[in-house]
């Protein structure tokens, strides 16, 4: 169970790692500065287990894979949106950063609330408010690039397999 | 079967006759590029894989250029990771400070990127090089890695959109960063996403290349995963001499399947001003005239090349720029500075009252070189106006061509370039 983090739309990557600090790439730096820039005192509160929600389009801009890296190294145990940015989806799958597109449960989760999330069915259940929400289910092959644990062991996984 | 350009260039490096959006594939690379923020990351990742070597040094571009020259201690350690790298894998296309410039103004113009070709970039506007006709997109930094190790990547293939820019009759002084503001004005920031954005009609035709570079710079801006320009006697004339392989070439059937096209009248687009605090905020500039401001900016990977310089300098010859402005300006590359001061632009530019950098990303993202303070506003030629892109959080981006940017310095405040012709 984890306490939700609430942010609105378009969500850009200079929000969630601002570029002041990409001079550094270790997780610690990353995650001290995770949404910084949105005016919350996130990367302070922050639990381990708390799940960020946001709404459409979350993850736009830059390519930064930093950005995904900082909310992993946060504690953050999934992000929840409307919809992903392209590029963020993939840096997150292939860091092995849980992501679940669900409009309803965006809908239906306010700041604060409590959440319990299972990844292997997609359900994610609001406990503060007593309901269920089901996310959208990923391809076959981004389920098997979720289940060895991002892009590195796939690659090499399939290398073994040839 | 028909497919569009973006489709048969996947194809063809995927190993397949045909393609069809939604489908998962994994395809050759024919160049794999990291900069100073991303290349070390990716670096890191790829000496996870079980393997010594890049899969080829002739194919891989890595460009020191958003924190140099090294603006601090921090950014000289990451610099230093990715020389060494380079030289330890002897990476043909590494460019030291120097002899560098933006990336995505540098790699078109040293004839690494062709009609054709399939790149990824870990910097999300490698889109850029759709504007020769190649499938340019930005990825991570552990995609990037899985490249530089396999020289493969997977890609779902996009829907494509079709915008049709009909008609040549371009209201005075608008460009390629007019038509695509005013698209993503109109799409909004995910109105593309996951999709390719193919740029066609007789407007397009008619924009130089270094107008096109800046419409396709800009894809990821409405949330796209590649624009696209099919090659045609501009792009040959401007490959011809700098293209180091030949290349193939592609272009969408005439009965390919879109899943939207939108015909837009150059005529009626005016001079874009994107306020803050997103690139789909965009307005003529008469709805932005009088908005006062701190900074002009006019360089950057969107619009440093030698043509935006050109025409910042014609609005600035003899004026000067107002007493309260900043104006900073970025050549894209040192190429492009060194022709810009043979034409006297950098000349004209600097008795403006103008500061010349070398080319650097440095100001774009906030890193270095023209920070806004707090309640600061910038005029800028760049990509992206997001909150605290440039510097503090409280501080506002309003993007624009350079013709409005030099127009916008000399007034102090968002001007038409007419007002001070």
């Amino acid at each position: 169970m984890g306490k939700a983090w609430k942010f609105g739309h378009d969500i850009d990557t200079d929000v969630i790692l601002p570029a002041r600090y990409l001079n550094k790439s270790t997780p610690e730096h990353l995650a001290a500065h995770c949404m910084e820039d949105a005016g919350t005192n996130f990367a302070q509160d922050v639990q381990l287990g708390d799940i960020m929600v946001g709404g459409k389009n979350f993850g736009c801009g830059s390519s930064r894979e930093h950005a995904p890296i900082a909310i992993k190294a946060c504690g953050i145990k999934v992000v929840i949106a409307e919809s992903f940015a392209r590029i963020f989806y993939r840096n997150a799958l292939n860091i092995g950063l849980p992501i679940m597109e669900c409009p309803e449960a965006v809908a239906g989760i306010s700041l604060g609330d409590e959440i319990v999330v299972d990844l292997a069915t997609g359900t994610i259940e609001n406990q503060t408010t007593n309901t269920k929400f089901q996310a959208r289910t990923f391809p076959p092959f981004m389920q098997d690039l979720i289940r060895a644990g991002g892009l590195i062991p796939y690659v090499e996984g399939r290398k073994k397999n040839a | 079967m028909s497919m569009t350009i973006t489709e048969k260039i996947l194809a063809q490096h995927a190993g397949l006759d045909e393609v069809v959006p939604g489908q998962l594939i994994t395809a050759k690379l024919d160049l794999v590029l990291a900069n100073d923020v991303t290349g070390p990351v990716a670096i890191q990742e790829f000496a996870k894989f079980g393997t010594e070597n890049v899969f080829d040094p002739k194919k891989v571009a890595l460009v020191p250029d958003h924190f140099a020259p090294n603006k601090d201690i921090l950014s000289a350690e990451q610099c230093k990771v990715m020389r060494d790298f380079a030289r330890k894998q002897q990476i043909e296309h590494y460019f030291e400070v120097g002899r560098m410039g933006i990336e995505h103004c540098l790699l078109p113009e040293q004839g690494l990127t062709l009609p054709g070709d399939l790149i990824i970039g870990a910097d999300s506007h490698t889109c850029t090089y759709g504007a020769v006709g190649a499938f340019a997109t930005g990825v991570g930094s552990t995609d990037l890695a899985a490249g530089l190790a396999t020289g493969e990547a997977w890609f779902r293939v996009p829907e494509s959109m079709k915008f049709i820019f009909q008609g040549t009759n371009f209201q005075k002084w608008v460009g390629g960063k007019d038509l695509i503001l005013y698209l993503i004005g109109k799409l909004g920031v995910d109105g593309a996403r996951y999709r390719a954005m193919e740029f066609t009609g007789d407007g397009i035709a008619a924009l130089s290349m270094d107008n096109r570079f800046t419409m396709c710079n800009m894809a990821i801006e409405a949330g796209a995963k590649n624009g696209i320009i099919a090659p045609d006697d501009k792009t040959f004339a401007y490959l011809e001499g700098r293209a180091r392989r030949s290349y193939p070439l592609y272009y969408s059937d005439a009965d390919a399947k879109y899943l939207e096209v939108q015909e837009i009248n150059v005529a009626d687009i005016p001079l874009q001003v994107s306020f803050p605090h997103s690139p789909e905020n965009a307005k003529s500039v008469q709805e932005a005239g009088g908005i006062k401001i701190d900074q002009v900016v006019i360089g950057s990977c969107t619009n440093g090349r030698l043509e935006d310089l050109r025409i910042a300098a014609d609005v600035l010859r003899g004026k000067k720029v107002h007493p309260e402005i900043r104006l900073l300006v970025f050549p894209g590359t040192q190429t492009i500075l060194r022709e810009a001061m043979r034409e006297g632009i950098i000349d004209t530019l600097i008795e403006a009252g103008a500061a010349v950098s070398t080319p650097t990303c440095g100001p774009c993202l906030g890193g270095h070189m023209g920070i806004l303070a707090k309640g600061e506003r910038a005029v800028s030629t760049t990509n992206r106006n997001f909150v605290g892109r440039m510097g503090h959080v409280e501080s506002e981006i309003y993007l624009a061509n350079p013709a409005v940017a030099a127009a916008s310095a000399i007034k102090g405040q968002i001007t038409h370039p007419e007002e001070v012709s």
